[in-house]
């Protein structure tokens, strides 16, 4: 496991948020908040290394900043996806029939509707925050999570072991907590970084169309929006931001294939 | 009938809808154009530095995001050549279907990279499958050659899981346009979405997100008896 790159790599990138969150705790270059009209838009120099926004505020500082925000959303996000939709999907599997067919149908209904849009409706109805935000990409993707965690639990059902199991007199809830979730563990991991990766991306979207972490809270997708405006004045703002959403984003799918490829042998022998 | 304006909600829809829906086709067209072939090429060559560069270029494609890549595309296009516009769309609608053509390239071009990287490791991987496959062997060893038998008995059989995730993908198209018309200030549903959602106009948000996910069904249906037709084992199970 030690050896393969991809995970490494992956973990690697995904350290850098952690990092600057740590760090925005004890130091920052300069109160991210704080407005400097005589040097807006500066250029990245000694004094500040990434430049200026309109404002005057540093930008590193925003940026370090922002991590919080950013790492807290794909946290919590990943945190209620997992938990709903493994509850859902182990469920769904274990049930009688007759409750499996509509929950199914729900989970369908769910997966249709785009985790953005969904944000968006919530947002209509509650406003904009990063706990709506939070809410809407948890429960969006939950579906995903418990789709998938359904047809892992099916085929485990079906092996021999459960059978004898089952045969032997223990309950749905002991081999549920026996010989599914272990089984499932190493999935759920790869499942949980997918995941973080598709709630940063989400959560820096609602950002940047306002429908996220409301201000003055510093969040990488609005620092974006805002520079949007000053294109032609100074593009290299809108630079960085973007950068460390990539970096993020990346990382977590990196990690992703990595424990894929990690825990599925068969993977490492032909493709990736 | 909006609460605020007291405009038909179907009617401001169907105006909204011709500027979003070419936006999603030509993104889909321009997608599926770049994909399929890069995505191919990357399997052929999965071992050698530009297949995994190849690949490599869609991951980090999937990690950027949309608006990001919009706000880079107007940096390069349209503040530093000056040969294409930020954003905006004529008024005077399709009757001026050039500039509308012209309007629409940067923010179909973003939309498609988006989707593009994601179809781009599908048919990668289905590819790949195809490879290793005792027909595809069979038919080298007749004597085709890679490409020939790509041609001939690999496209069918690697297009299956492509179509299947591009209706799948549909949903992300649908939310892709609401950021790239936001992106570009283009009048489409997804700008007039947001805008309804900052000033609470329910009756229309309920109306748009309605319409949307209903065909959001609709195309994922139509796609399921694309599948159908493209692949004759499903026709027979049924």
């Amino acid at each position: 496991m030690t050896r393969n790159r991809t995970l490494n790599i992956g973990l690697g990138l995904v350290a850098f948020s952690p990092f600057m969150a740590l760090l925005s705790l004890v130091w920052t270059p300069y109160d991210p908040l704080e407005i400097n009209p005589d040097v807006s838009l500066a250029k990245p120099s000694l004094s500040h290394l990434l430049g200026t926004d309109v404002l005057g505020r540093d930008v590193l500082s925003n940026i370090i900043v922002g991590s919080r925000t950013t790492l807290l959303t794909a946290f919590l996000a990943v945190l209620i996806c997992m938990v709903v939709g493994v509850i859902a999907g182990i469920g769904t599997a274990v049930s009688p029939r007759w409750m499996e067919t509509p929950a199914i149908f729900g989970i369908d209904i769910i997966l249709a509707l785009p985790t953005v849009l969904f944000a968006i409706v919530l947002a209509a109805v509650y406003g904009p925050s990063t706990f709506t935000a939070v809410v809407a990409i948890g429960i969006a993707l939950s579906a995903a999570v418990a789709q998938v965690t359904r047809r892992e639990v099916n085929v485990i059902l079906s092996t021999d072991y459960v059978v004898a199991a089952h045969a032997s007199g223990s309950s749905t809830g002991r081999i549920v907590r026996r010989h599914i979730l272990p089984n499932i563990r190493a999935s759920l991991f790869v499942q949980a970084s997918g995941a973080s990766a598709i709630a940063i991306l989400a959560e820096s979207t609602l950002s940047y169309l306002g429908l996220g972490t409301t201000p003055p809270a510093p969040s990488w997708g609005r620092m974006l929006a805002a520079s949007q405006q000053y294109l032609i004045i100074d593009p290299i703002v809108a630079l960085w931001p973007g950068l460390v959403i990539v970096i993020t984003v990346l990382g977590f799918n990196l990690v992703g294939d990595g424990l894929r490829e990690a825990l599925d042998p068969t993977l490492r022998k032909s493709a990736s | 009938m909006s609460i605020l304006t007291g405009a038909d909600i179907a009617d401001e829809l169907l105006t909204k809808s011709t500027v979003t829906l070419p936006l999603i086709a030509m993104a889909s067209v321009l997608a599926l154009l770049f994909s399929i072939p890069l995505g191919m090429y990357a399997a052929l060559r999965f071992r050698r530095w530009d297949g995994i560069a190849t690949s490599a270029v869609s991951q980090l494609g999937i990690a950027v995001p949309t608006f990001w890549v919009g706000v880079i595309l107007i940096t390069i296009f349209s503040v530093g050549f000056q040969v294409l516009p930020a954003g905006g769309f004529p008024d005077e609608g399709w009757s001026s279907w050039a500039s509308c053509v012209k309007s629409l390239a940067l923010p179909a071009i973003t939309l498609a990279l988006a989707q593009g990287a994601m179809l781009m490791r599908f048919a990668r991987s289905a590819t790949i499958d195809v490879i290793q496959q005792d027909y595809f062997r069979t038919a080298r060893a007749t004597g085709l050659t890679r490409g020939q038998a790509l041609r001939i008995h690999g496209v069918r059989n690697a297009l299956v899981p492509v179509v299947s995730v591009l209706g799948m993908q549909i949903s992300t198209l649908i939310v892709g346009a609401i950021i790239v018309e936001s992106v570009f200030a283009l009048p489409g549903i997804g700008q007039m979405l947001l805008q309804d959602v900052s000033i609470r106009d329910y009756t229309k948000v309920q109306g748009t997100v309605a319409v949307t996910t209903a065909s959001v069904f609709l195309v994922s249906f139509l796609i399921d008896v694309a599948l159908n037709t493209l692949n004759p084992k499903l026709r027979q199970r049924q």
